[in-house]
């Protein structure tokens, strides 16, 4: 077994700004991550950022991601990098199990960051297993990285950011987007996404969804139906569209399977996706020196992940013995951005969800 | 045995044209899938060949031996498990297409030889 001061799991926007500013510190950095690249989802967002400077705004996810390997890179004598490689275990004495070309590997941990990320829901209707009917992330994937199409013919379901921009993608690539379901009367997202599909003539149906999908061995129609002020479905509103692709863009949830493997204190909490650890204010967890960052804490927008990486990072290297002599300076300006980004009716949700989640040694 | 050959037009999904990205020409790689020849590019997966293909259905339902295709893209969903090579269970949206592979639909949990 090897040991590690500073073990970080996954290479996702998150991961990637902890890296770097624990290795600022003079911290040694392991970051493993499962992809054969590291930038997480960044790397197949081909748009451009909201917030400020300090976050990358105006740039798109793909450069973004590129920015901050090689931030990291600049670094390379302090952190390690191990691709390909997937974390299958967390055990109680800081050690994790790690999975590498078909062999296990254990590493003993002084501190650890976990940076998992997030995973596609699913949405509960008839035959939503056809082929055909994808997450939003597969479709980002499949088009953005592989330069493959979902299919030709479209409906989005959710009109949250993700499926409003990824949308406006889907043209982009030449793909009919024959129209965008909403189930709540109002579009989730930003306007200036959703009016620049309604620019390109998409249909964004509100109190609107899908009923069932239909096919043989692939999605090829679907029924929509819509639904009354109480969410239920309306009788005779039915109607069939012709597709060969489905696109579910119903939100993401936290992948906190390692999280509970090691014991870590969790909650349900809706505002936030799902299953997520409680945290101090420099997101420890209630396992001591295991720290979380990014979406698998919340789901949020890749900007917090990236602020919440580079607090994590701090504050996990400063818990072994590599403290800054600028330290809370840094770490109040941390939290002061993710207010910042948390501000406004937008961020009302996550901050809901947020409070159930603080710690009480630090609220 | 039938040989399919990547071009533009019917059957094949590939972008070609990006406002914001490039794809280009890559070198062309040679599998079989279910006793088919088949061809992807050097960076696909095993299942973005296939759907470059027009093929979606990758697996089967243990139980009910309802079609699987793609869900996450991202090795999470288990949802495109395919023997590849002879071996079950291989998540083919994040395992790289290599020359020569052979893919098969899996029907059932798989055999380990």
């Amino acid at each position: 077994m090897t040991n590690k001061e500073l073990i970080i799991v996954g290479g996702g926007p998150a991961g990637l700004a902890a890296a770097y500013t624990a290795a600022k510190t003079g911290c040694h950095v392991l970051l493993i991550d499962r992809n054969p690249q590291m930038g997480g989802q960044l790397i197949k967002q081909t748009h451009k950022f909201f917030g400020s400077e300090k976050q990358f705004a105006k740039t798109r996810g793909l450069n973004i991601a590129k920015k901050l390997i090689s931030d990291v890179e600049t670094c390379s004598d302090r952190i390690e990098i191990i691709c390909d490689a997937t974390v299958v275990g967390l055990y109680a004495d800081q050690v994790v199990n790690v999975l590498h070309n078909e062999k296990y590997y254990k590493y003993h941990f002084d501190a650890l960051i976990i940076a998992t990320g997030a995973g596609e829901k699913m949405l509960a209707f008839e035959n939503n297993d056809l082929p055909g009917i994808y997450g939003a992330g597969a479709v980002q994937t499949l088009m953005n990285l592989y330069g493959v199409l979902p299919g030709q013919n479209i409906v989005m379901v959710g009109s949250g950011n993700i499926g409003l921009i990824v949308s406006y993608q889907l043209i982009q690539a030449g793909v009919h987007v024959k129209a965008l379901l909403e189930a709540a009367p109002k579009i989730g997202g930003y306007k200036v996404h959703a009016s620049k599909l309604r620019r390109l003539g998409v249909d964004i149906l509100t109190q609107t969804t899908i009923q069932r999908a239909i096919g043989n061995g692939c999605v090829n129609q679907i029924e929509t139906i819509e639904l009354d002020d109480s969410w239920k479905p309306i009788k005779g509103t039915e109607k069939l569209i012709d597709v060969d692709a489905v696109c579910i863009a119903v939100g993401l949830s936290p992948l906190y399977q390692l999280l509970a493997m090691g014991g870590a204190e969790l909650k349900y909490v809706p505002e936030l996706g799902g299953m997520v650890p409680i945290v101090d204010g420099l997101h420890q967890t209630t396992i001591n020196n295991i720290f979380v960052a990014g979406d698998v804490a919340g789901v949020e927008e890749a900007s917090s992940a990236i602020v919440e990486g580079y607090l994590s990072g701090l504050a996990a290297a400063a818990k072994i013995g590599y403290q800054q002599p600028d330290y809370q300076k840094s770490i109040a300006d941390y939290q002061q951005q993710l207010k910042n980004l948390r501000s406004g009716p937008f961020g009302a949700k996550i901050r809901a969800g947020l409070k159930k989640v603080e710690a009480k040694t630090n609220a | 045995m039938i040989s399919l050959i990547l071009v533009e037009g019917v059957n094949n999904l590939r972008i070609f044209k990006h406002p914001i990205l490039d794809f280009p020409k890559k070198k062309v790689i040679h599998f079989q899938f279910d006793g088919v020849e088949f061809s992807g590019v050097e960076g696909d997966t095993i299942a973005s060949a296939l759907y470059a293909n027009g093929i979606k259905k990758l697996s089967e339902s243990v139980e009910r031996h309802r079609a699987r295709g793609l869900y996450c893209a991202i090795g999470n969903c288990s949802s495109c498990y395919m023997t590849v090579d002879h071996i079950p269970n291989i998540k083919t949206c994040v395992t790289p297409l290599s020359e020569g592979m052979i893919v098969e639909s899996q029907i059932g949990k798989g055999v380990i030889r």
